[in-house]
C-alpha cells in the first residue's frame, strides 16, 4: 500500500503522520506543494496539519490553489482515498472535495489538548476498525475548527451518515458537534483532531492506530 | 485601475470575532452598540483599463479565492 503525504509552508504534522501511516504497513512518499503529480499507484493521500501559509486569507485557502491540488483532485475524483487533518481538513474544504466550512472556534480560543471523540459511524474504512459507538482520545489543536455548513447539506451528511467523528461535548461551537466528515463515496475524510498524535501508547495514547490500519487493509492497490 | 473588494460574512453566520469585540467595546463604555460584524477589505492594481471587464476580472477572483462564498459574500468596487 502507498501514500504519500503533502508538505505545504508551514506544515508541521506532515511527519507525525508520515510516522503513524508507515507503523501502519504503508511505503510513505513526501510530496512538496509545488509538484503537480502525485507518485504513481498511490493508494492514500494524506494531507497534514499545520498552518499552510500562515493561514493567510482563509486556513486552508492558499494551500489549497496550489499545483499539487488539481493531482489531489484528480485522484479523489477517480475514487483514491484522502485524509485531511486539521489543516488538512481545512484545506480540503476550501478545494471543494469536503462540503462545509471552519471558522474561528466559537469561544475564539486556540485549543489545544486530548479531547474525547464518538465515533458517528464505521461505515467507512477510515473508522470500520472501531466499534459502532466508541468513544476515542484524540488531541486536538486548532483555533479554526468551529464546523459551518448550510442546513441543505448538514441535512444531507445526517441522512448519508457522512458525520464520522463527533465530539463528545461541545468543544469549539461546530454545528452538531461534528469534529470529521466523509465524502459523499467516503473514501476521503477530514477531522479537525490529530489521529496521527494518538498512534502510540508510549506518545499518549494509541486510539488513532484503527484509522490507520483500517486504511492499510484496503488492498486498493494489489 | 485599482479595485476594492468588500468581503463580509453572509447574514445569519455568526461572527465571534465580532461579538468579541462588541463586547470590549461595551466594557470601554461604549453604549448602544448593538451589533459588530467584522469583515476584510482587499485592495488590487490592475492592468486593466475597460472598468466593466475589470469588475467581471475581479469578481472571477472572488469567486476562485478572495471570499469563501459558502460563509461570505463580496462586493467589487471599481476606484
Amino acid at each position: 500500500m502507498k501514500a504519500a503525504v503533502l508538505v505545504f509552508p508551514g506544515s508541521n504534522c506532515d511527519r507525525d503522520l508520515a510516522v503513524a501511516l508507515r507503523q501502519a504497513g504503508f511505503d510513505v512518499k513526501m510530496v512538496w506543494h509545488k509538484d503537480t503529480e502525485l507518485p504513481s499507484g498511490v493508494d492514500v493521500v494524506g494531507v497534514p496539519g499545520g498552518f499552510s501559509y500562515g493561514d493567510y486569507l482563509r486556513s486552508g485557502a492558499i494551500a489549497a490553489r496550489s499545483p499539487i491540488i488539481a493531482a489531489l483532485r484528480r485522484h479523489a475524483l477517480e475514487g483514491g482515498y484522502a485524509i485531511g487533518i486539521c489543516n488538512g481538513f481545512q484545506v480540503l474544504t476550501e478545494t471543494g472535495l469536503l462540503p462545509g466550512v471552519l471558522m474561528r472556534n466559537a469561544n475564539l480560543k486556540f485549543i489545544c489538548r486530548p479531547v474525547e471523540l464518538e465515533v458517528a459511524t464505521t461505515n467507512s474504512d477510515f473508522t470500520k476498525g472501531y466499534e459502532p459507538g466508541a468513544r476515542v482520545t484524540f488531541p486536538v489543536a486548532h483555533h479554526d475548527g468551529n464546523y459551518v455548513v448550510p442546513g441543505d447539506v448538514l441535512a444531507a451528511l445526517r441522512g448519508e451518515d457522512r458525520v464520522a467523528f463527533r465530539y463528545v461535548e461541545d468543544l469549539n461551537g461546530s454545528v452538531d458537534r461534528i469534529a470529521g466528515v466523509l465524502s459523499e463515496n467516503r473514501r476521503v475524510l477530514g477531522l479537525m483532531p490529530h489521529p496521527e498524535r494518538a498512534a502510540d501508547e508510549a506518545l499518549g495514547g494509541a486510539d488513532g492506530r484503527a484509522l490507520f490500519a483500517g486504511l492499510a487493509s484496503l488492498g486498493v492497490s494489489a | 485601475m485599482k479595485a476594492r473588494v468588500h468581503i463580509m460574512l453572509k447574514t445569519g453566520v455568526l461572527d465571534p470575532q465580532g461579538e468579541a469585540v462588541r463586547h470590549a467595546l461595551g466594557s470601554l463604555g461604549f453604549e448602544g452598540v448593538s451589533s459588530v460584524r467584522q469583515g476584510k477589505v482587499i485592495e488590487l492594481e490592475l492592468s486593466e483599463t475597460d472598468p466593466a471587464k475589470a469588475e467581471a476580472e475581479v469578481a472571477r477572483m472572488c469567486e476562485a479565492l478572495l471570499a469563501n462564498t459558502v460563509i461570505e459574500r463580496y462586493d467589487v468596487e471599481l476606484v
